[in-house]
């Protein structure tokens, strides 16, 4: 693989020769990705590339059907677990669509979320006292509207709403491995100023983060270690956050044009 | 306040049937029973059993008389489907042990039925009663118990079994008894009317504010006998009370029949909250079983400004067929109707309100909520109706259902009556599904199916359950999640 050859930490996520079907379609055709811990992974492409398909069935979505290859997280494979396991193994998807849970109240959702985490490491469940100001101090961090979290999950929440809530449940539940969806699609710039100094607090030398995007705007803020272009299911280029500027410049055409006619 | 228990957790059972449901066993205490079948000899015995004075008996036998003209003719608009009942293989008197009267104190209730209310999570021994909340324990159809007398009697709160009122109270009881529900309105309030043999009475007297909640639990234990109570409670004016009602039978092969009669009356600015968990024995996995809740729920707001609000919580019975309404007298009177009613494997449901405006600037709400699961059927049924003298009647009404599974059903089936050009009817409805989406999103989180199918269930009946009182409320909470057990996962 190509790009910056500084070694990062231990290894969290290694996808092989990835082959994905939604249906009867074939979406992912053999995709390579290593992603070691403190690192940040960008991957881009244009619309209909697979970007989120790698994101979802990473994360355990069910009509993603894994036809060949592996994904192994942590040294587990990821293909045997149930999706809960994954989240609680500290795998995160922010997703790009937010679901409304109408009638669940935001505090709620993340409280079962972080008991679920403890639980299943061996912990007591969360405090109601220690929850609240552990809460109260990520609200603080993501810079969103205290009164949210006592809403409905996601109910009436405006499109900024919702990707700020995501990286919300991302700073309480501090994951291993976060797949940011988009989250920056839809953003106004001060929205996507906010959400990319969330996560970038978030990052640290223990985690990693893979932020599938369709434009290089996001990465004005964070600076990726690596860059992947994923074009009709497979990674044709990897470089470092240097090639995002460039495909910015150029357009995907450039990429599919210098990828070949093989691709 | 400490939490009054509907639900006892880990309660060992025994019953006949092999079913999940955790209330199902029963006691042996020794019954004092009628013979079975119905007739004027049996309405007879029973009130002699009670000690009734003249004017109660007739009450009886009119209704008897009635009932025998309505020739075994149910009600068959409901969307309900059950084996024809023979009434004369039920027994219509079964009373715990064979003292006349029943026990006076505490000391001589039978230690097996305080055993069984325990077991049920209702400890009524003085030491161990529920903070805040007066109990009055009725099983079969006797009330075996009543907990917090002084300190409701210090208030001039009246909260005793009906039949005490009849003999000790006979002036309200005459007054009021039928004045909601006539013993001519309907088949199951015919028959009731003619052999309830227990229930609940509350007089809440002018100007007091009831300092704790009160609390029925009713249980079914003998086999094969129908129970009937009558509950009737009068609010005097300025008054409040908020009342809770529990129930729980044993797992029975039989289905078992409960027709009770509830009656409630407000004056001018008073208020009665009526709160019901309703957990019968549904029957088992296959519809073997369970209790035929056939019950009539009325409330007259006859005061100016006074309130009437029932919330119910229905998980149990086979079938349920009941109708809480209020008939809306007074001016400025209110009348709300919050239910969640749940129906998994073959259990049926038909439930829903009647909201009757007659007085100027009524205001009613009606919010529905029906969950269904398994092969289960479950149909909101309500009716609104603004009469000619009701200028500015407003009503809002609600339903929503949520279908798990594809072998289900639910049905709404609204009626609206408007004779006054002035009123103002709202009314929303929809279906929906548990969405794999939903699902997944929970998933995400580290959350089970099974725990994101009872939170998304739990949210869709938020808006319901903060109607409960606080501890209620949990209870409800749970109960829904014990009454989904299997049904998704």
């Amino acid at each position: 693989m190509a790009g910056k050859d500084q070694t990062n930490g231990e290894p969290i996520l290694s996808v092989r020769n990835l082959h994905v079907n939604v249906g009867d379609q074939e979406i992912l055709k053999g995709i390579n990705l290593t992603v070691n811990a403190g690192e940040v992974h960008a991957i881009m492409g244009p619309n209909g590339s697979g970007k989120s398909t790698l994101a979802n069935v990473l994360a355990g979505k069910p009509e993603y059907i894994v036809t060949a290859g592996e994904m192994v997280y942590k040294g587990q494979d990821l293909s045997r677990m149930a999706p809960e396991l994954r989240a609680r193994e500290g795998l995160f998807l922010a997703f790009q669509y937010p679901v409304e849970l109408p009638g669940v109240r935001a505090w709620q959702f993340l409280k079962a979320a972080v008991d679920a985490l403890r639980v299943h490491q061996g912990q007591e469940e969360m405090s109601a006292r220690e929850f609240d100001q552990m809460l109260k101090e990520k609200v603080a961090l993501v810079e969103i509207d205290p009164d949210l979290v006592r809403r409905s999950v996601n109910e009436g929440f405006s499109g900024g709403e919702k990707k700020r809530n995501e990286i919300l449940q991302m700073a309480v539940l501090q994951p291993t491995l976060a797949l940011l969806d988009e989250t920056d699609s839809g953003l106004d710039i001060d929205a996507l100023r906010i959400v990319a100094n969330g996560i970038n607090q978030l990052r640290n030398p223990s985690n990693a983060m893979v932020l599938v995007t369709h434009y290089q705007r996001i990465l004005d803020y964070i600076t990726p270690d690596y860059v992947h272009v994923l074009l009709d299911g497979l990674i044709v280029r990897t470089g470092g956050a240097d090639l995002a500027l460039e495909l910015e410049a150029k357009g995907y055409d450039w990429i599919k044009e210098t990828a070949g006619a093989g691709a | 306040m400490s939490t009054p228990r509907v639900i006892s957790r880990g309660a060992t059972t025994s019953s006949e049937l092999d079913s999940d449901y955790k209330w199902g066993f029963t006691i042996d205490i020794e019954t004092d029973l009628a013979p079975k079948g119905l007739s004027e000899d049996i309405v007879r015995l029973i009130s002699d059993k009670k000690e009734e004075p003249e004017w109660m008996l007739e009450w009886r036998l009119k209704a008897f008389r009635h009932w025998v003209k309505l020739d075994q003719e149910e009600p068959k608009w409901a969307q309900i489907h059950h084996p024809p009942i023979d009434f004369q293989d039920i027994h219509y008197y079964a009373a715990p042990g064979s003292k006349k009267g029943g026990p006076k104190s505490l000391d001589e209730v039978d230690p097996e039925i305080l055993e069984a209310f325990e077991k049920l999570g209702i400890p009524l021994a003085e030491r161990e009663k529920l903070a805040g909340v007066a109990v009055d324990a009725v099983i079969d159809s006797v009330s075996v118990a009543t907990t917090y007398q002084e300190t409701l009697e210090k208030a001039g709160i009246i909260f005793c079994p009906i039949s005490e009122a009849i003999k000790n109270h006979p002036d309200l009881v005459k007054k009021y008894m039928g004045s909601v529900v006539p013993y001519t309105d309907n088949f199951y309030a015919t028959l009731n009317s003619a052999v309830f043999s227990d229930g609940s009475f509350v007089y809440i007297p002018k100007g007091v504010r009831c300092p704790i909640e009160l609390m029925t639990y009713f249980r079914i234990n003998q086999a094969d006998s129908g129970q009937f109570e009558r509950t009737l409670i009068i609010a005097d004016e300025g008054s409040y009370v908020s009342y809770l009602e529990g129930c729980t039978a044993p797992a029975r092969k039989k289905s078992q029949l409960h027709a009770a009669v509830v009656e409630l009356i407000t004056m001018d600015d008073a208020e009665i909250k009526y709160s019901t968990l309703q957990n019968w024995f549904p029957g088992d996995k296959d519809g073997n079983g369970g209790v035929y809740n056939f019950v009539t729920k009325r409330g007259k707001a006859l005061g100016r400004n006074s309130k009437i609000s029932w919330t119910q919580v229905e998980t149990g019975s086979a079938i349920t067929w009941k109708y809480p309404s209020v008939i809306l007298q007074g001016d400025n009177s209110v009348g709300e109707f919050y239910s969640v009613a749940l129906v998994n494997n073959h259990q049926q449901a038909d439930t829903g309100t009647k909201m009757i405006h007659i007085g100027k600037n009524t205001k009613s709400t009606i919010m529905a909520k029906g969950i269904s699961a398994g092969k289960a059927s479950s149909t909101y049924r309500g009716l609104v109706k603004i009469m000619p003298s009701a200028e500015g009647a407003r009503n809002f009404t609600q339903c929503d259902s949520l279908l798990i599974g594809d072998q289900c059903g639910a049905h709404t089936v609204p009626y609206i009556e408007v004779r006054n050009p002035t009123a103002q009817i709202e009314h929303e409805a929809s279906t929906s599904k548990v969405s794999d989406d939903e699902v997944f999103y929970c998933q995400q989180r580290g959350i089970s199916v099974e725990d994101a199918h009872f939170m998304i269930i739990n949210g869709f009946c938020r808006s319901i359950f903060q109607e409960l009182p606080f501890e209620f409320a949990m209870e409800a909470s749970q109960l829904l999640k014990v009454s989904l057990e299997g049904a998704v996962g």
